[in-house]
């Protein structure tokens, strides 16, 4: 680990800036487009997108470590297969035991959490980080990477709760909508956008949040 | 029950594997800039998906699931190894694409010529995956109507990635705001697309065989017809 290296510290800045890079103009969402088959789909609630990214985290630090501890031993010719079987056994921990401690959100998130093994910042960073660096750095990666996952997976569930139930992780925040006991915003007239409930509001919302980044930053914008 | 065209109809239109519940979304925006090679993808990904889907419903069947084994003999009906579903799953995708590759290869060089780079991006994509854990999910009655489910969803991300690629095509000719250029605009067209599909979900699926057979001319030829327009 960091210790064969003898000099540098645990948070050198390089170490740091595997953490902080992902989460900004390195996104893994937002600039790599990796990863977003699973990332919309459990958007609707702020609830399952923590949960969700929770396990990416996990599933992606657990991983990286794993395959740079073994890197050295992995022929390179069944490297894939090596990566698919690592991620799958997480992404089964995983699973197992969301159904043991959160059964509803376990149903909710459905074939989902399966399909995080086919999450491709998982893969991506395992084949083009793991595969060469020490366990170290391929942890703060992974912590970098799933961050910066789950930071675009919250910013969009948070628009869809809020403008499409009017709730954040379930607690009302516009008042009650229920007819005839109205309360708060809904008193006034104001009523829940359904459309962001459904999946198309996802993308939509997606894509703004790369216009609003790329705005701020032009040296992201593409030629076509 | 819902009846094998229902299952097929639905899995084009208003379950559609993108607009609704964006699986094989990371190949659908990096393969889609030219339509030849969305075409070849789209049907690289039909092709594996029903070969696959099938193949994972007898494992989970009649191995997998609980008191799957009972046909070995009665000491394993006891056994549920569907925990151990994904590991299987996607081993069985990984192993099929393989040998699919290697078949295409030996006995179809054209298709070769035309599928053959994409084949081994398809194990990573979502979608294939993906239909077998809604097949596993959904607990399909017969291997007829998983069948049927994995070449409509196949049918169905093919002409979302064939529908936007063309869509790309065009746009390349627009004067797109600059940020929103590339992925941007292509996730909100997208999105676009997705509400149009919505209106698919008014579909009425029903135990009426001769019904159903209209809608689907009915559903086709619209989605022709926006093709075109497209």
């Amino acid at each position: 680990m960091s210790s064969e290296k003898g000099t540098e510290p645990l948070f050198s800045k390089k170490n740091k800036k595997l953490i902080t890079d992902p989460l900004t103009d390195n996104n893994p969402v937002t600039i790599q487009v990796l990863g977003i088959c699973s990332a919309l789909a459990i958007t609707v609630q702020v609830n399952q997108a923590i949960v969700m990214s929770l396990s990416v985290l996990f599933v992606i630090i657990m991983g990286n470590l794993i395959v740079s501890v073994l890197r050295n031993l992995i022929p390179s010719r069944i490297r894939i297969i090596v990566q698919l079987l690592v991620v799958a056994s997480l992404v089964i921990i995983v699973d197992q035991v969301l159904a043991a401690f959160l059964p509803d959100l376990s149903s909710k998130l459905s074939v989902f959490v399966g399909l995080i093994i086919t999450n491709c910042i998982i893969m991506g960073r395992l084949e083009a980080f793991a595969m060469a660096n020490k366990p170290w750095p391929s942890i703060l990666d992974g912590l970098g990477n799933g961050l910066g996952y789950g930071a675009i997976l919250i910013i969009v569930a948070v628009f869809r709760e809020l403008f499409g139930s009017g709730t954040l992780m379930g607690i009302p925040i516009f008042g009650n909508p229920l007819p005839g006991e109205e309360s708060g915003l809904y008193a006034m007239g104001y009523q829940n956008n359904n459309m962001m409930i459904l999946p198309p509001m996802a993308l939509i919302i997606t894509g703004i949040i790369i216009w609003v980044q790329r705005s701020r930053n032009k040296a992201l914008i593409e030629e076509h | 029950m819902e009846s094998t065209l229902d299952i097929f109809v639905k899995a084009i239109f208003s379950e559609n594997m993108i607009f609704a519940y964006f699986l094989g979304m990371c190949s659908y925006l990096a393969v889609s800039k030219t339509v030849k090679t969305a075409v070849g993808l789209g049907a690289a990904v039909i092709f594996v998906l029903t070969v696959t889907v099938p193949v994972n419903y007898l494992l989970e069947n009649y191995v997998l699931q609980e008191g799957a084994l009972a046909w070995i003999s009665e000491d394993y009906a006891s056994l549920d190894l569907s925990f151990l579903a994904f590991i299987m799953f996607i081993a069985v995708v990984a192993s099929i694409v393989q040998l699919v590759e290697m078949l295409v290869e030996k006995f179809a060089p054209a298709l070769y010529g035309a599928l053959g780079i994409f084949l081994p991006l398809i194990a990573v994509n979502c979608s294939i995956l993906g239909g077998a854990l809604f097949m596993q999910e959904r607990q399909y009655s017969t291997i007829l109507d998983a069948t049927a489910f994995s070449l409509g969803s196949g049918i169905g991300w093919f002409i979302a990635i064939v529908a936007i690629a063309a869509i790309r095509e065009k746009l390349r000719y627009s004067n797109v705001p600059g940020p929103l250029r590339g992925l941007g605009i292509t996730f909100i067209v997208t999105g676009l697309m997705g509400i149009a599909f919505m209106s698919f979900m008014g579909i009425k699926y029903g135990e009426e065989v001769a019904e159903d057979e209209n809608s689907t001319e009915v559903t086709t030829a619209t989605t022709d017809q926006q093709l075109e327009n497209k």
